[in-house]
């Protein structure tokens, strides 16, 4: 019987002073003894709630068991039986809201770290292990498409190929990972292991096929004739939300895209790299997700005094507790139930001051959130020489207006079916923000997943025929 | 990694470059852009198509010498390759039922203005042209022009080549004299667009102008090349590039475009000398 007074396993980390000036990674992840430690916590339930939890269904207790038991080989196969990239679920999921939610022993303490263990399992394999993945049969007989390199598309070109389908992976950018290169940050996410994934799916026979804009360059219709024989479209919910509010084309105003694309895509931050950097002193970013705190944590280690500018209050925030702990450690300033009004030209068209109203939360709207509502009278200056909307994002539009015959929602998603993650098309599927609008990495992952599957359920009853 | 076919000078500041990009080249239309990165370190820029050839797989780009990436491009030669050429990107011109029309360039706006000539000349329709420059020595692709229109119309800023002045009042001095025109297309300095635009609009011809503003990635993603047209945020990488010029808040991308000036001012002296090392290299790597 596991030790029920037990405290979970402290993250080493690096000290925040020292880190708020470097890009290196602020979670230093477990020694094999404390990941020994931490597993010996699970309390091996008959029904693992924590699996429930999870959107690609990790088998959680049988590799805790096998972490507990010093096996991490054994553990690391257990993961990616169901999950192709555990070193980046362990590192960007918001497991607080969904393993560790469910776990038994967070109802009376803390849950198991189930995330760090993941990682360390998921890092320890790749410390150990040089080789790249292989596929588990070879069996080229259908083409698939995969258009897209975040976490959606990786994981469904992963599955595929892994069972041994021929598949083309098509990025827009120049190199794959989608939002793990140009949104998240190095310090949360060390770009080495997006190489490594891509060094995996080389090795499974992926094609990767870079700088290719499907819907300019290639429309669907072109796709299948070349010799697809199904398409999954994990293009992403890329196009930044505004406030709508005056002063936002004053130059100093960034979208976080803009901002973190160029920090960490682009490299702006290196002086070796050509891409102007954002150069704010006083930085104010406005949101309340994971991306606002990328976007505050990096202008931080560029050196800027940053304010954060959420109009709800700390517990309504969407982003992980750990990047809000972490923000705050590192000397960010949070202004709660606090929203922009106005950007304030210097009289130059740069950015001087942010006008803010003070908010009040009212009663709760149909999701259970509670509606801020304006203090009239309330408004104030905050002096900043750079704003950073970190609002949320739309679906990307280029293949919905390159092919007609996809039905889209409202707000511009695909539309699909919910268990297979078909489009309106035959032999497309679609799936991750493309279809969800701005959500995690992790539900992004589940529904390359669940697309993979019903791909090739798709392609093996056709090849019958 | 697509080849460069071709590249020779314009004018003394202007170079044109053919790179070998098939599947670019085949889609290709009038007004569509590339983003291009030169190399690994390099800044992605947007470059309008300048001409394409489907038949033989190219797109030619026309750049001038402006900024870090710019130069580094212009180092590369013939049989060199370029890293990241991707495209074709934003929407094709909508010059559907013109009948007579007015290109307008300005600068080194004209040579991206020379395909939409070009093509409305082929498809029938009747053009004339204005091209603009500072000073005789820049004037580019004059003959090119001369067989794609019926009327080509030249001004310099100080009067050493064509006539003296401004490329709208030019315009302006032609729609005096009772002109018609059904649509005019303006590319080149945003000061220029504008004063077009608003030469035409008390005529109300439809007035396309092509926006060149700052972007990152240009696939709709970064929100960096944002205008307002008719009060709205619209991402010119999606929306456009061309827009109504009547509708275009100017000032605004004037200022959204001077976001970085001072940095690649510095970036430009600092980068003087490594560029000159690298032109160097390349110069002794061609001796061998």
């Amino acid at each position: 019987m596991a030790d029920m007074t037990s405290p979970r396993c402290p993250m080493p980390q690096q000290d925040p002073a020292e880190r708020a000036q470097n890009f290196q990674e602020v979670a230093l992840g477990y020694t094999p003894e404390m990941a020994v430690q931490e597993a010996g916590r699970c309390l091996d339930c008959k029904r693992p709630f924590c699996v429930e939890g999870c959107p690609v269904n990790v088998r959680i207790p049988d590799f805790i068991a096998r972490v507990a038991d010093g096996d991490f080989e054994a553990a690391y196969q257990i993961i990616t039986s169901t999950n192709g990239l555990p070193a980046i679920s362990g590192r960007v999921c918001p497991q607080e809201s969904q393993c560790e939610a469910r776990c038994v022993r967070g109802v009376k303490g803390e849950p198991v770290a189930i995330g760090r263990l993941e990682r360390f399992v998921a890092d320890w394999h790749l410390a150990h292990h040089a080789q790249p993945a292989q596929p588990a049969q070879p069996n080229n007989y259908a083409h698939v498409a995969v258009v897209g390199a975040g976490p959606a598309g990786l994981t469904c070109a992963y599955d595929l190929a892994q069972q041994g389908y021929a598949v083309t992976l098509f990025e827009a950018f120049h190199t794959i990972g989608g939002v793990l290169v140009y949104g998240i940050p190095e310090f949360r996410l060390p770009k080495a292991i997006v190489h490594r994934t891509e060094e995996d799916l080389r090795s499974l026979g992926v094609q990767i096929r870079t700088n290719m804009v499907v819907g300019r360059v290639l429309t669907l219709d072109e796709l299948f004739q070349q010799g697809y024989q199904a398409i999954f479209l994990a293009t992403g919910a890329g196009l930044p939300n505004f406030m709508g509010i005056p002063g936002e084309g004053l130059a100093g105003v960034y979208s976080a895209n803009e901002f973190l694309t160029r920090i960490n895509l682009m490299h702006a931050w290196r002086e070796e790299y050509d891409t102007p950097l954002p150069s704010g002193k006083t930085v104010a970013v406005v949101g309340g997700g994971n991306v606002a705190m990328d976007a505050a944590r990096c202008a931080r280690r560029l050196g800027a005094e940053v304010h954060l500018v959420y109009r709800r209050g700390r517990e309504e925030m969407p982003a992980r507790a750990e990047e809000v702990e972490h923000a705050m450690e590192e000397g960010i300033h949070f202004h709660f139930l606090t929203n922009p009004t106005a950007v304030i030209d210097d009289g130059a068209g740069r950015a001087c001051n942010l006008n803010c109203v003070r908010m009040e939360l009212g009663e709760p709207d149909e999701n259970g959130r509670r509606r801020p509502m304006e203090v009239p009278g309330s408004d104030f200056l905050m002096a900043v020489d750079t704003v950073v909307m970190a609002l949320g994002t739309s679906p990307n539009p280029l293949i919905r207006m390159a092919d007609e015959s996809l039905e889209v929602n409202r707000r511009g998603c695909f539309v699909v079916d919910e268990e297979t993650m078909r489009t309106s098309r035959e032999g497309v599927y679609a799936g991750g923000d493309a279809v969800t609008g701005a959500a995690t990495v992790i539900l992004a992952m589940g529904a390359g997943k669940k697309a993979a599957k019903a791909i090739m359920k798709y392609l093996d009853a056709n090849q019958q025929v | 990694m697509p080849n460069i076919v071709t590249k020779r000078p314009l004018n003394p500041t202007v170079t044109y470059m053919e790179l070998d990009c098939p599947e670019i080249a085949r889609k290709a239309k009038p007004g569509q852009f590339v983003m291009v990165r030169p190399d690994e370190r390099g800044e992605r820029i947007p470059l309008t198509i300048a001409d394409y050839d489907p038949v033989r797989g190219t797109v030619t780009i026309m750049y001038q010498r402006v900024g870090v990436t710019t130069q580094k491009l212009d180092l590369l030669n013939a049989g060199d390759n370029v890293l990241d050429v991707v495209g074709p990107l934003g929407n094709p011109t909508e010059v559907e039922g013109a009948r007579r029309a007015m290109v307008i360039g300005g600068g080194v706006g004209s040579a991206i203005a020379y395909p939409q000539a070009k093509g409305l000349h082929a498809s029938g329709v009747q053009v004339d042209v204005i091209i603009g420059f500072r000073t005789k020595q820049l004037v580019l692709l004059e003959g090119s022009f001369r067989r794609s229109c019926s009327n080509l119309y030249i001004t310099t800023d100080d009067g050493t080549y064509g006539e003296q002045g401004f490329v709208s009042s030019k315009l302006s001095e032609l729609l005096s004299e009772g002109r018609q025109y059904d649509l005019v297309i303006a590319i080149g300095p945003v000061p220029m667009m504008r004063s077009v635009a608003q030469v035409t609009e008390p005529y109300g011809i439809k007035t396309l102008v092509s926006l060149n503003p700052l972007m990152v990635d240009g696939t709709g993603m970064c929100g960096c090349c944002r205008v307002r047209v008719g009060g709205q945020t619209k991402f010119a990488c999606v929306d456009g590039p061309d827009f109504d010029g009547h509708q275009v808040d100017y000032d605004e991308l004037i200022i959204r475009n001077s976001v970085y000036r001072a940095q690649e001012n510095a970036a430009k002296e600092a980068h003087a000398c490594n560029l000159q090392k690298m032109a160097d290299a390349a110069r002794k790597g061609g001796d061998r």
